[in-house]
Parts: C-alpha cells; sequence; structure tokens
C-alpha cells in the first residue's frame, strides 16, 4: 500500500512540476501517457486472466514441480532460455512472477525468468547485431544469460 | 496491438469455457484476478504519467552528450543512471548506444547503459516493488548493478584483447 502512495505523489509532483516549466509539452507527455496506457491494457487484461486460471486450476504441486524447488538445476536453463525467448513486456511480468511464487515457484525460478526476459531479446538481436556489431550483441546477450542464472542463484541463497 | 487484442479474447474464451465446466473453481478465479487487477491499477496510471513525461522532457541529445564526456568508472555509472531513467523500449536504446560508440565513448559504459535500458528502468522497479515486495526488488536491483558493470568490463577486455 505505501508503495501506491509513494508513486502517485510522485507522479503528481512530477506533473505539477513539468506543468509549471511547459505545459505544451507537459500535454504532449501526457499524450504519450495515455497512449501507452491504452496500449497496454489488453496485455493487462490478459495477465490478469491468465494468473486467475492459474491460482484456479494448476495445483500447487505443479508448479514446484516444473518451477519450484523440486525442479532442481536442471530446471534453471529451461526458465532461463523460457525468458529470453517469450515476449512478454517486462511490465506485466512481475504479477505472473508474483502469481508463481504465491503458488510454490522458487525465488531463483522467478528471479532468472525475470531477469532474461527483460535483459535479453531474441526478437531485437538482429537490429542489436546491425547497430552494435555481431559481437557486442552476441557477448552482451550471451553474458546476460549467464548473470541471470547467477544472479537467480543468489537471489535463492540470500532471500 | 492487434495480436494483443485477439490473444485477449482467446484467454476469454478459455475462461468462460472453463469456468462454465468447472462452477466450483468460479470464486478462487475471480477473486485472484480481481485483486491482481487493482493491484496494477492503482500504480499503472502513475507509471505511465512518469514514462510519458522522461520521453519528453529528456532529449536524445542530452544523454548523448553526458555519455560522451564521462571517463572511466564515472562513465560507467552515468551511463548506469542514464539507461534506468523511464524513456522507452530496448530497440530505441541501440541507435543511441551505435551512436555513442562512434563518438568514443567506453565499450564498458555502452554495455551497462544497454543493461540498465533493459533491466533497471525505474518503471519496471516500481511495478517490480508492488508485486514482489522491497526484498525481492532491492536484492535484484543491487545484484543486477554489479553484474553490469562486470559484464561491461569483461566484454571490453575480450574485444581489446582481439584488437592488440
Amino acid at each position: 500500500m505505501y508503495t501506491v502512495v509513494i508513486v502517485n505523489s510522485f507522479a503528481c509532483l512530477c506533473l505539477i512540476f513539468a506543468l509549471l516549466k511547459d505545459s505544451k509539452r507537459t500535454r504532449e507527455a501526457l499524450a504519450v501517457a495515455l497512449r501507452s496506457f491504452l496500449r497496454i491494457l489488453p496485455a493487462i487484461f490478459t495477465i490478469v486472466i491468465f494468473i486467475g486460471l492459474l491460482m484456479g486450476f494448476v495445483p500447487r504441486e505443479t508448479i514446484s514441480q516444473v518451477v519450484g524447488k523440486e525442479a532442481g538445476l536442471m530446471g534453471m536453463p529451461i526458465v532461463a532460455s523460457l525468458g529470453a525467448v517469450l515476449h512478454i513486456p517486462s511490465l506485466i511480468s512481475f504479477p505472473l512472477a508474483a502469481s508463481l511464487l504465491e503458488r510454490g515457484a522458487s525465488v531463483t525460478s522467478v528471479a532468472v525468468f525475470v531477469t532474461t526476459l527483460t535483459m535479453i531479446g531474441i526478437f531485437t538481436l538482429p537490429l542489436e547485431m546491425r547497430e552494435l556489431g555481431r559481437k557486442v550483441a552476441l557477448l552482451r546477450n550471451g553474458m546476460s544469460f549467464i548473470a541471470a542464472i547467477l544472479i537467480g542463484i543468489l537471489m535463492g541463497l540470500i532471500l | 496491438m492487434r495480436g494483443d487484442i485477439l490473444l485477449l479474447v482467446g484467454t476469454l474464451l478459455l475462461l468462460m469455457v472453463l469456468l462454465s465446466l468447472f462452477p466450483a473453481r468460479r470464486w478462487v478465479v475471480m477473486v485472484s484476478s480481481w485483486n491482481f487487477f487493482l493491484k496494477m491499477i492503482l500504480i499503472l496510471p502513475a507509471v505511465m504519467i512518469l514514462m510519458g513525461l522522461f520521453s519528453i522532457f529528456v532529449e536524445r541529445e542530452t544523454v548523448v552528450k553526458y555519455l560522451g564526456r564521462g571517463a572511466g568508472m564515472k562513465g560507467v555509472f552515468l551511463a548506469l543512471l542514464f539507461g534506468a531513467l523511464p524513456t522507452g523500449p530496448l530497440y530505441i536504446a541501440f541507435p543511441i548506444a551505435a551512436s555513442l560508440l562512434r563518438k568514443g565513448a567506453r565499450i564498458s559504459a555502452i554495455i551497462a547503459f544497454l543493461s540498465a535500458w533493459a533491466c533497471i528502468k525505474v518503471p519496471q522497479e516500481i511495478v517490480e516493488l508492488q508485486f514482489l515486495g522491497p526484498h525481492f526488488m532491492a536484492l535484484r536491483l543491487a545484484l543486477t548493478v554489479i553484474f553490469a558493470v562486470l559484464m561491461g568490463l569483461t566484454i571490453e577486455r575480450i574485444l581489446d584483447q582481439r584488437r592488440l
């Protein structure tokens, strides 16, 4: 609940500050905000329904076997690859991660999934290679994959 | 956008079929969906407004100007900071990174910039805080910063060795 209050007050403050500075560009910014809001709305509804179904129909044991403690070390590369290949907007990956965690997924799997999802882009890899060169792009994505797994393991150990 | 709507329609159909086949599960499914929706809608407008403001007020030229300048570790940390500003998807960052590369910025700073842009953006951190809690969010943020810097330095070293 604190998060809600802090984030909304911060956004209000920034908005007031922006309005005082330049009202024309603030209106532009609000138009951008509204457009991105409407664009992400269908995905939000989809993920919310998906989470409902997950909570209602997938047994805790199944989730625990696939992405939980019972999945063991073999589960991790699979979760990491899923995160790298899937094209889920990062903003809606967090509610999904939270629901999996609630239903018995391990901190490690969830952290690995969220990290590869954001850091690695298979879809954007061709663009990245064109702009930055093949070597830099492949090194960055490859090392991000390893980093994500290490981050997940460390988080599982600490939390 | 059209794909998203099709996916939504498909999920809705699946929901209706499953709930009519298993009426006993209706309550659990609807309550969980509603709770997650509520949690999201309470912060989403604020997150979008922040993204909109930053994308209009922070100009691309400013980012390039500052990042081209910082040398050494200062450059790397500036890159992390600028990457984290809430200003749009990853594919926008590639051309910016490319122009930084041409202007002679260090590879380590560019890798840190891209990692931050992909993975420690302010809107993402807000949503992560809301859903996964302060411990999860803060720990993942700290580890990501450490690994982004290490990755930048390692990749820089690998590329330098090839050049020699």
